[in-house]
């Protein structure tokens, strides 16, 4: 009897003990897990916020470099249009040579030429120097926006490449432009 | 040897036999110089007489008859008649011995073309004769001795002897178009002979060939090409490999020759504005002969090389100016119209003609050099531009759209006869006539 008394005081107070012992042990595995965790939590944060940033970073490049391609495109596709047999820029072409200048002026290293063309409806000759006098408002016009003249070449093309091949106004209204390249 | 002495010459002249008293320069007045078109002469042409046998003879006889008619009737003199009417004929009846006039005039006849035919040994002796039927008289008589392949420079030979007995004038028969055409899908400088027979390419830039002009020897031909990339001008021997290049900042365009020098006008933009210069054959400037802020172009020299035509826009639209070399006076021609182009000054110096736009399509007009007498040649027929006189005055070929895509036609300077040249594949333009050429 006294002996199963033991056994049941040992319990009482072994197996709290033990479980004590055993719960403060887990407590222990469970904090040191818990800090480790923090830290991994931290730097898959600091890794997604540094991959975030690398987007960022890449979406702005992309989104730079798609607004300088842009401009690029801008510069390169956007034609100067002419009333028939006038080499005068409207004020819509001013406006459009204005940003070219711009360009002009962000992208300082490379040298333009400046094409000036003809609808067909005049005469072959004559429409070779007007495409000439067209090409030459142009570059008359963005140097003095202050582009150095030695970076803009003028050719006339008259009439021989239309842009639109149609025999209407407005493919005629197309084709008579100044066109820019880059060299 | 005796090939070689053929090639050199192509044929002989063997005689001119029966020199008939007065008749050579009497004959001036067969055409009205003053306006040879209102009355064409009725003129035979019959086959003609087989003086041997066999297939080339026979060939010949059809061939050479039929080729000489095409050759005077395109002068626009002459209205030839039907064989069908003919009442002899004289392949087969003795004509060519001695001519029954009242068989030709009494169908209308007047003026007959006869020849006889002879072939050995792959040579041709042809004999040719024309008369004037209602005075029964030879007017001239030729006989001719060359290769068979040499029979349409036998024809065109004869033809300016009958030019030269019915107007005193040598006619074009030795003269050559050039012209401008895409058939590699290029511009390129092609020439034909005057009536548009074997077209040859000329250049072979790959690129813009534009503006032929023809030296006045026929020697030189200059042009504007984009060989290098940018309209230059390319001065070329057309005998040789010789040429310059005149390739300044800018167009190096629209060249003319001065009459009978080895120098020629062209428009250069190397100070910005497109500027009439005076050059030498070589490329080099001698002076500058425009004097305007805005476009000057299309030089074209009066035949005494005292004047210049060309078109400006000093006044706002382009129009045709003459200015006087001597006087440095420069006075406006052209006054109808919004949009006059294109000037090519009269061989005998009293006309220009160049093309006028109305209600966006370009049409041809002839206006004298004191402003009067202003007369459109074609009319509702598509665009017709490039206007360019034949060295004797009576022609003017110029390029139509009349039929689809650009061609070269032929007018008379009344604007009669408008017939098309030639049919190349692409387009032709700039059409530019020779002048007569010594060597041909």
């Amino acid at each position: 009897m006294q002996k199963k008394l033991w056994i049941i005081l040992a319990m009482v107070f072994v197996i709290p003990g033990l479980l004590f012992t055993a719960s403060c042990s887990k407590k222990a595995v469970k904090e040191d897990t818990s800090l480790s965790q923090q830290a991994e939590d931290e730097a898959a944060e600091k890794a997604r916020q540094e991959e975030l940033a690398r987007q960022r970073a890449i979406e702005e490049a992309r989104l730079k470099e798609d607004a300088i391609q842009k401009a690029k495109d801008n510069f390169l596709n956007e034609d100067i249009h002419f009333e028939f047999d006038s080499a005068t820029l409207t004020p819509n072409a001013q406006e459009i040579l204005k940003t070219k200048a711009e360009w002009l002026q962000n992208n300082p290293n490379g040298k333009s030429t400046v094409e000036g063309h003809c609808d067909e409806r005049g005469t072959l000759e004559y429409n070779l120097a007007l495409g000439e006098r067209r090409a030459s408002s142009v570059k008359s016009f963005l140097v003095d926006l202050g582009i150095p003249a030695s970076r803009l070449i003028t050719i006339s093309y008259g009439e021989e490449r239309p842009a639109d091949p149609g025999q209407n106004e407005a493919a005629w209204a197309k084709n008579r432009r100044c066109h820019f390249t880059l060299n | 040897m005796r090939n070689c002495w053929i090639k050199i010459f192509g044929l002989i002249v063997i005689i001119s036999f029966w020199a008939v008293p007065g008749v050579s320069r009497a004959g001036y007045d067969y055409v009205d110089i003053s306006h040879p078109f209102l009355r064409k002469i009725p003129m035979a042409v019959p086959l003609f007489t087989k003086v041997s046998s066999g297939h080339e003879t026979d060939q010949l006889s059809e061939s050479a008859p039929d080729l000489l008619a095409e050759t005077l009737e395109f002068t626009g003199f002459f209205k030839l008649l039907d064989r069908e009417a003919f009442l002899v004929n004289p392949q087969t009846d003795a004509t060519f011995v001695s001519v029954n006039f009242h068989d030709w005039t009494s169908i209308g006849a007047e003026l007959l073309v006869t020849g006889g035919v002879l072939v050995q040994d792959n040579l041709v002796e042809i004999e040719l004769r024309l008369y004037d039927t209602f005075k029964e008289q030879l007017l001239v008589g030729k006989r001719y001795k060359g290769q068979v392949a040499d029979i349409r420079k036998i024809i065109r030979r004869f033809c300016s002897e009958v030019i030269y007995t019915l107007t005193g004038d040598r006619g074009i028969f030795n003269t050559e178009i050039a012209f401008v055409s895409t058939g590699t899908g290029n511009k390129e400088i092609y020439i034909c002979e005057f009536d548009g027979y074997n077209p040859r390419q000329l250049t072979h830039t790959k690129n813009i060939t534009l503006s032929p002009a023809w030296s006045s020897d026929g020697e030189w031909l200059a042009y504007t090409s984009y060989a290098k990339g940018k309209p230059d001008l390319y001065i070329k021997n057309l005998r040789g490999n010789r040429g310059y290049v005149v390739a300044k900042k800018g167009i190096n365009t629209t060249p003319a020759w001065f009459p009978n020098k080895f120098e020629l006008a062209a428009t250069l933009s190397f100070s910005d504005d497109p500027e009439i210069y005076l050059l030498t054959g070589t490329g080099k400037i001698i002076k500058r002969l425009t004097y305007n802020k805005g476009i000057d172009v299309s030089p074209t020299w009066s035949p005494d090389g005292k004047s210049v035509a060309f078109v400006s826009k000093r006044s706002g639209t382009p129009q045709i100016y003459i200015k006087n070399l001597d006087s440095g006076q420069v006075k406006r021609l052209t006054f109808e119209g919004r949009y006059n182009t294109q000037p090519s000054w009269s061989p005998r110096g009293d006309k220009v003609v160049y093309s006028g736009m109305e209600n966006g399509h370009n049409n041809i007009f002839v206006v004298g050099i004191d402003g009067q007498g202003l007369i459109q040649l074609t009319h509702n027929e598509g665009d017709n531009e490039s206007p360019s006189w034949s060295p004797d005055g009576n022609l003017i070929v110029f390029s139509s759209t009349r039929e689809g895509p650009s061609r070269i036609y032929v007018m008379t300077s009344y604007g009669t006869d408008q017939r098309r040249l030639l049919v190349l594949k692409g387009r032709q333009t700039e059409p530019k006539w020779s002048p007569r050429m010594v060597n041909k």
